[in-house]
């Protein structure tokens, strides 16, 4: 069983949905027995970070989540909840993550200016949209996608200075990060459940680890 | 690069497709659920599902389908019509929508933008306007195009951006049905005042019109049409390679 971590962010159905569609038995909870008990974990999520930042810590899930990091069992993030992984996010102010990931968080437009990309401040923020996948490294998360494939993303973040866990990134202005990973733990900022087949071989993949 | 998506957008009452759909050999298809499974296979960057219906049966019908949908299709799914209050919203999203739009719901209340951008995020509020030019100006019009608002639209528009919409589609009633192009006069207008995506739509007859519309006005991202794609008088397939031999970033 996957486990789908509720934690009161975001809406969880088309992501528990594209679990059904490839045959796999999601479930989405907030019982931190439920979540030992899974063979693997995923953790969603949209909207601000330290909100959700803030109810994981109050639910005490926090502690689930590290645990299940240090236990060795598959734990994916995604979008927000791949942001949450990181040690700290600069959304407005600065906001401790669970630090399970190296690197940080920051808004798109710093990482554009700092490249002196987008001088003229033409690229829209959010990304939101389809946008091609550059492989940067071999992960069992990409048995079943090929470079250049397009995935869905909606976001004004982006994670930075991933050193060695960055696994794959998109243009846009300049590279952003689309996939991290450092063992059992990774993350994917765009959407699988919303980016047709290849989101859903995405999660095949991840799905196939832990068994 | 990022790339420029195409929208099918269906009008649904009481559970069925208002215009049943002539898909490719397929004969009339009016189920909205295979329509969007359809549309999603041939390449479909996104789907519209317009709420057409004014019962309640109809309305419980309607969600019955986005969730069907929701559990078919794995594209994002924005959904309109009878949008009227934040409680409306959280009707649709629990049933898959990812994104709702707005039109005269937030004529009457122009302080839904604002509520559900704060709720659900910006990215989850689309702003839709219907813009007809009278006396040499673009004005808003309501309750499907038929009612002049008085309301200027570019003013309109801006406003809705500042209070939280993540997107605007543009639909032209000047250049809609007509076929001879989307209405690129206005939609470079509203380029000019909103930095979030921004949707066009009417006016689209053929291949061509999207092609101008991507290369004259970089600021669009999306195209969005109704009947040409029903008819089947453009394949989104055949659209999306000519959008590629144009040199147009496309998702193929």
């Amino acid at each position: 069983m996957t486990a789908i971590v509720d934690y009161g962010v975001g809406n969880l159905f088309s992501l528990k949905c594209s679990f059904e569609a490839i045959g796999e038995n999601a479930e989405v909870t907030s019982d931190p027995g439920r979540i030992r008990e899974a063979r693997r974990v995923i953790l969603p999520g949209v909207g601000a970070f330290a909100d959700a930042a803030e109810k994981l810590r109050a639910s005490g899930l926090d502690a689930v989540l590290r645990e299940t990091a240090e236990a060795g069992k598959p734990l994916m993030g995604i979008c927000l909840g791949m942001q949450l992984l990181f040690g700290k996010s600069l959304e407005y102010g600065e906001h401790e993550g669970l630090g399970l990931l190296r690197g940080t968080v920051r808004p798109i437009r710093d990482i554009l200016d700092e490249r002196g990309a987008d001088p003229e401040r033409k690229l829209k923020i959010p990304q939101m949209g389809w946008n091609a996948l550059r492989l940067r490294r071999n992960s069992p998360l990409f048995r079943y996608i090929r470079e250049g494939e397009y995935v869905y993303f909606v976001h004004s973040y982006a994670a930075d200075g991933c050193g060695d866990s960055l696994l794959a990134d998109t243009e846009y202005g300049a590279p952003l990060t689309a996939c991290v990973g450092e063992g059992n733990v990774m993350g994917c900022q765009f959407h699988p459940e919303k980016s047709g087949s290849v989101g859903l071989r995405l999660l095949k993949a991840f799905c196939e680890m832990g068994e | 690069m990022i790339t420029k998506r195409i929208i099918p957008c269906l009008d649904v009452r009481d559970g069925r497709v208002v215009k049943g759909v002539n898909f490719q050999g397929l004969g009339d298809v009016d189920s909205p659920v295979r329509l969007a499974k359809m549309y999603s296979e041939s390449g479909a960057d996104e789907l519209v599902f317009y709420d057409i219906t004014a019962s309640a049966e109809g309305r419980a019908l309607f969600t019955d389908i986005l969730t069907e949908t929701a559990r078919q299709v794995f594209i994002p799914l924005t959904v309109g019509g009878g949008i009227n209050t934040v409680a409306d919203f959280d009707r649709v999203l629990k049933c898959g929508a990812d994104k709702v739009s707005v039109n005269s719901g937030a004529i009457r209340n122009p302080g839904l933008i604002g509520e559900a951008a704060k709720k659900y995020g910006d990215q989850c509020v689309v702003l839709s306007v219907d813009v007809k030019r009278v006396d040499g100006v673009f004005r808003v019009f309501a309750k499907g195009g038929r009612v002049d608002t008085g309301l200027d639209a570019l003013e309109w528009i801006r406003r809705g951006v500042e209070s939280g919409a993540g997107e605007v589609v543009v639909n032209s009633i000047d250049t809609d049905g007509v076929k001879r192009g989307f209405d690129l006069e206005m939609l470079e207008k509203v380029c000019e005042i909103v930095q979030v995506p921004v949707i066009a739509s009417g006016g689209a007859g053929c291949v061509g019109d999207f092609i101008t519309l991507f290369r004259s006005l970089p600021g669009v991202d999306a195209g969005l049409a109704a009947s040409i794609f029903h008819l089947g008088e453009v394949q989104i397939r055949d659209l999306k390679r000519e959008m590629k031999d144009a040199d147009i970033p496309v998702r193929i």
